[in-house]
């Protein structure tokens, strides 16, 4: 298993250097001046622009600047973002946050999911399960904007329960209302799997023997029916959880949450080429990790791949 | 039929008074479906007293699972009792509510499923799932005495290290120990009926017989009623006092087990001990015209009679192709064929080792073993689908190994599998006319018009009508499936054909039917089969070589005559022994 874990994370090398270069490029490669557009309307004396380009390494050929920045990781240092803070400070005011709201948000849609998705499957074709269905389409055919504006409506401004944009600090009863609209997306995507999983599960013929065994009606849903449905969900949860982490953008946006998401539109609006790599590495390296993640959770979950290995 | 369902199975030996354990008096389930209800079960009676055996015999599709099921009120899906009386000991279980059905379940009946491959949940262990259910009966309280029981359960179900096992999971054991747990699992209250539902029909002869007996020792000892339902009716006669043959939901016949099966009195039980091939019968022979066969088939019980004339009259000339087939070159020759697999941390694993045999032009080999022994892999490397570690496959003057690119395309065309599964092997999306026509569009013969043409032929020589060009596979039977892969195998006029387990899932009327169509087949067209098998019954009206395989190797190989009068290798003794029925003449 150890020898398992590190081939994984050796692979997870190229896959990084693989996916900064990409991004550099990119970056390097987006039209206007970032130096000249940071001073918007004013022209600045040609030698100040000089001045910062030498600072950023601005003046260098492509490559040149991709290595120097290489170099800089492996220093533990990640650049300097134009308004003169380090890349590194940025990222540990803004990672906590994002974690804190993909937790909750992740949280809210797997007990929620779960509940209905199970009850769903288990009286299937009754009013309970149309009711989700419909509920689920509804909030899998709406983009996330309007959930979130109309969340804000009706909670934030007509009943009051919460404030419409998150204050200094992000706290955390601030953060409730924007997890879960990042959690409605999620949440009509596992009802639908958990009904079916559990659909699936429940006309296996170890469902029957069970019962044949003289397990009562409660003891088999559990152990043996949601039991063995879980495991493509508790896997779905875990991708969507490596999925907020890299930053929900338009919700942070909209509710102004000092997170990853918005932290990063706004470094590539502004061409800030060591910002937006540095994001992006770090979070190339949490897909990597959470794919791991899932991979020995599937283990964990599932005997037979456990034993397989 | 009504008349002969009140011939229920009562002895008279049993009826001082007692009450029987069991009584289903005229049981009616229904399935609710688009088309309205479908009956499955239709007015069954059966009657069982304590501490008999009885088995229910019928072909998939009988009814006698849904019985089995309704018993112990677990039908699948939308099925529901819709009619009848279902008395344990006294008690209706028609009427019982869920909680007491609850607690007759497992502690009063025993269930031993078909299946031991999903039967078991894959993600607890074997020692939670006996557990269990020994806890839901109240058997044993305290987690000591749980597992004490749990081990002694299994160990009793034939599992010797069971308290060593207990942590481990379904998928760590064979398919025997796993119908080991499950009957453990199932004994493990002491119920006073046990239904057995098919309980070995997943397992090779040599497992089945084992499990079989030990069941039937382990019910004898402990005093249980055992109903036991099968397909198999040399394994119904072998195993149970009584015995129920059941037909599109009614029970046509019951009584004492080895009268029915000498004396069958209802036209489709002698249809079925006709139909069953045993040690008794012997090679099929081509009748000429697959019409004839056919026909003969619809007769009932004249067609065993019709097969005794027919083998005095084309016998010699059998034996006559055979001489020439001899001198002819062999069709295939395999020479020290090994294939040895590489498994990760695990080193190597040798399945097919030194492997022989050569097929004459125009017969039939068998290559008969258990699963595991090898069979399945030379055919894959016969058809090229698995290259040979080492060795020599000739096919029709081709060495194998050199054959690449043009020519493998063009040998293919000559050489065309059969499979098991006849649910797998069709593309549901494609209909009946494309299925069989894919290969002539593949390899590029005639055009739409002709291919048409052939495809209608092809449907003709395989007794299926014409019409069927526009169906889909989800729309037959199960034989009809096979005998449209069997067409598609025939399109390009291969010289050889490669079965395996080709009639392995059929029901015994559907396999003799296209036992059969094989043989006429092989008659009108010359060909040769290679015909992969675990079931020896079926090889010997069938083969007219036989290969036994064992481990990789080939054990023992003669004619199949001379295999089955004079098995020279222990391992050929036991499987021809563990054949369910072989003691048991069957009537005609």
């Amino acid at each position: 298993m150890a020898g398992y874990i590190a081939r994984r994370l050796l692979q997870a090398i190229p896959v990084l250097l693989g996916t900064t270069f990409l991004i550099y490029f990119m970056v390097f490669a987006m039209p206007g001046d970032p130096i000249v557009a940071l001073f918007g309307d004013k022209t600045p004396p040609p030698q100040v622009l000089e001045q910062l380009r030498e600072r950023y390494n601005l003046d260098q050929p492509f490559i040149v600047q991709y290595f120097i920045f290489l170099g800089n990781i492996f220093r533990g240092d990640l650049g300097t973002s134009f308004s003169g803070q380090p890349v590194s400070d940025i990222l540990v005011t803004t990672f906590p946050v994002t974690l804190r709201l993909a937790l909750m948000a992740v949280f809210i849609e797997m007990v929620a999911g779960i509940t209905i998705g199970l009850i769903s499957g288990l009286r299937k074709g009754g009013i309970f399960d149309a009711s989700a269905l419909v509920v689920s389409l509804i909030l899998i055919s709406l983009p996330i904007f309007v959930i979130a504006f109309v969340a804000q409506y009706i909670f934030g401004i007509q009943l009051g329960w919460f404030r419409t944009t998150v204050g200094p600090g992000a706290p955390t009863q601030d953060l409730i209302l924007p997890a879960i609209v990042l959690a409605s997306i999620s949440f009509a995507q596992i009802v639908r799997l958990t009904r079916s999983s559990v659909l699936e599960t429940e006309s296996q013929d170890f469902v029957r023997t069970a019962a044949s065994k003289g397990l009562a009606r409660r003891r088999i849903v559990p152990v043996h029916i949601l039991r063995n449905s879980l495991i493509p969900v508790v896997t779905y949860l875990a991708v969507d959880f490596g999925v907020l982490m890299v930053g929900a953008t338009v919700t942070e946006g909209i509710f102004n949450v000092p997170g990853v998401g918005r932290t990063l539109y706004q470094a590539i609006i502004r061409g800030e080429g060591p910002t937006v790599v540095a994001f992006v590495t770090v979070m190339v390296l949490i897909y990597l990790v959470v794919n791991l993640l899932v991979d020995l959770l599937y283990a964990v979950l599932d005997p037979r791949i456990r034993y397989a290995k | 039929m009504s008349d002969l369902t009140n011939t229920s199975g009562t002895p008279a030996q049993n009826t001082g008074g007692e009450r029987p354990i069991l009584e289903i008096k005229d049981l009616q389930v229904g399935f609710n479906t688009q088309n309205g209800l479908v009956k499955a079960v239709d007015g069954v009676n059966i009657t069982l007293y304590r501490g008999q055996s009885l088995a229910i015999v019928g072909e998939s599709g009988s009814g006698k699972s849904t019985t089995a099921h309704a018993i112990i009120n677990l039908l699948p899906g939308t099925g529901h009792i819709s009619g009848g009386q279902i008395l344990l000991d006294g008690q209706d279980l028609t009427k019982a509510s869920k909680k007491e059905m609850e607690g007759i379940r497992g502690r009063k009946i025993g269930f031993v499923p078909q299946d031991p491959m999903s039967n078991l949940n894959p993600v607890w262990s074997i020692g939670f799932q006996v557990e269990e259910g020994i806890r839901a009966n109240g058997i044993a309280t305290g987690r000591k005495e749980v597992k004490k029981r749990a081990i002694e359960v299994l160990k009793q179900a034939g599992l010797q290290d069971a308290d060593r096992r207990l942590k481990q999971f379904p998928h760590q054991f064979s398919g025997g120990m796993r119908q080991r747990v499950l009957i453990g699992m199932g004994l493990a209250a002491d119920p006073q009926l046990l239904i057995a539902d098919e309980p070995t029909s997943a397992l090779d002869v040599t497992v089945q017989r084992v499990i079989l007996d030990h069941l039937e020792s382990l019910t004898r000892e402990l005093g249980t009623t055992l109903l036991f339902i099968t397909h198999d009716l040399g394994l119904a006669a072998e195993r149970a006092e009584q015995l129920v043959v059941m037909y599109k939901g009614k029970v046509v016949e019951s009584g004492p087990s080895v009268e029915i099966l000498q004396n069958p009195q209802h036209p489709y039980t002698q249809r079925l001990v006709a139909a069953a091939p045993s040690l008794a019968s012997r090679r099929i022979q081509a009748t000429g015209s697959v019409h004839a066969a056919e026909a003969k088939l619809h007769e009932g019980a004249e067609s065993a009679a019709g097969d005794e004339i027919d083998l005095i009259a084309t016998a010699e000339a059998r034996a006559e192709a055979l001489a020439a087939a001899a001198a002819a070159p062999p069709a295939i020759t395999v020479e020290n064929l090994t294939k040895v697999f590489k498994i990760r941390g695990a080193g190597e694993f040798t399945a097919v080792d030194d492997v022989s045999f050569q097929i004459p032009k125009g017969t039939t080999m068998a290559l008969v073993g258990e699963s595991g022994s090898g069979k399945s892999t030379v055919a894959k490397m016969l058809l090229k689908l698995e290259d040979a570690t080492s060795g020599k496959i000739v096919v029709g003057g081709q060495d194998l190994a050199s054959v690449t690119g043009k020519q493998l395309f063009e040998l293919r065309s000559r050489m065309q599998p059969v499979f098991q599964d006849p649910y797998g092997s069709l593309n549901p999306l494609r209909n009946i006319g494309n299925t069989i026509s894919e290969p002539l569009s593949t390899h590029g013969v005639g055009d739409r018009v002709s291919r048409r043409e052939r495809v209608f032929e092809l449907l003709d020589q395989v007794s299926l009508p014409r019409t069927l060009v526009s169906r889909y596979p989800n729309e037959l039977s199960g034989g009809q499936r096979q005998r449209i892969a069997i067409a598609r195998a025939l399109a390009l006029k291969p010289e050889i054909v490669v079965l395996d387990e080709a009639v392995s899932a059929l029901d015994v009327l559907v396999q003799a039917q296209i036992l059969r169509l094989l043989a006429d087949l092989q008659g009108e067209l010359g060909l040769t089969y290679l015909f992969i098998t675990h079931d020896l019954a079926v090889v010997r009206v069938i083969a007219d070589h036989v290969s036994v395989m064992q481990r990789g190797r080939i054990v023992e190989a003669a004619t199949t005559d001379e295999v089955f009068d004079n098995p020279k290798e222990q391992y050929t003794q036991d499987l021809l022994a563990a054949i369910p029925g072989a003691n048991i003449e069957l009537g005609a």
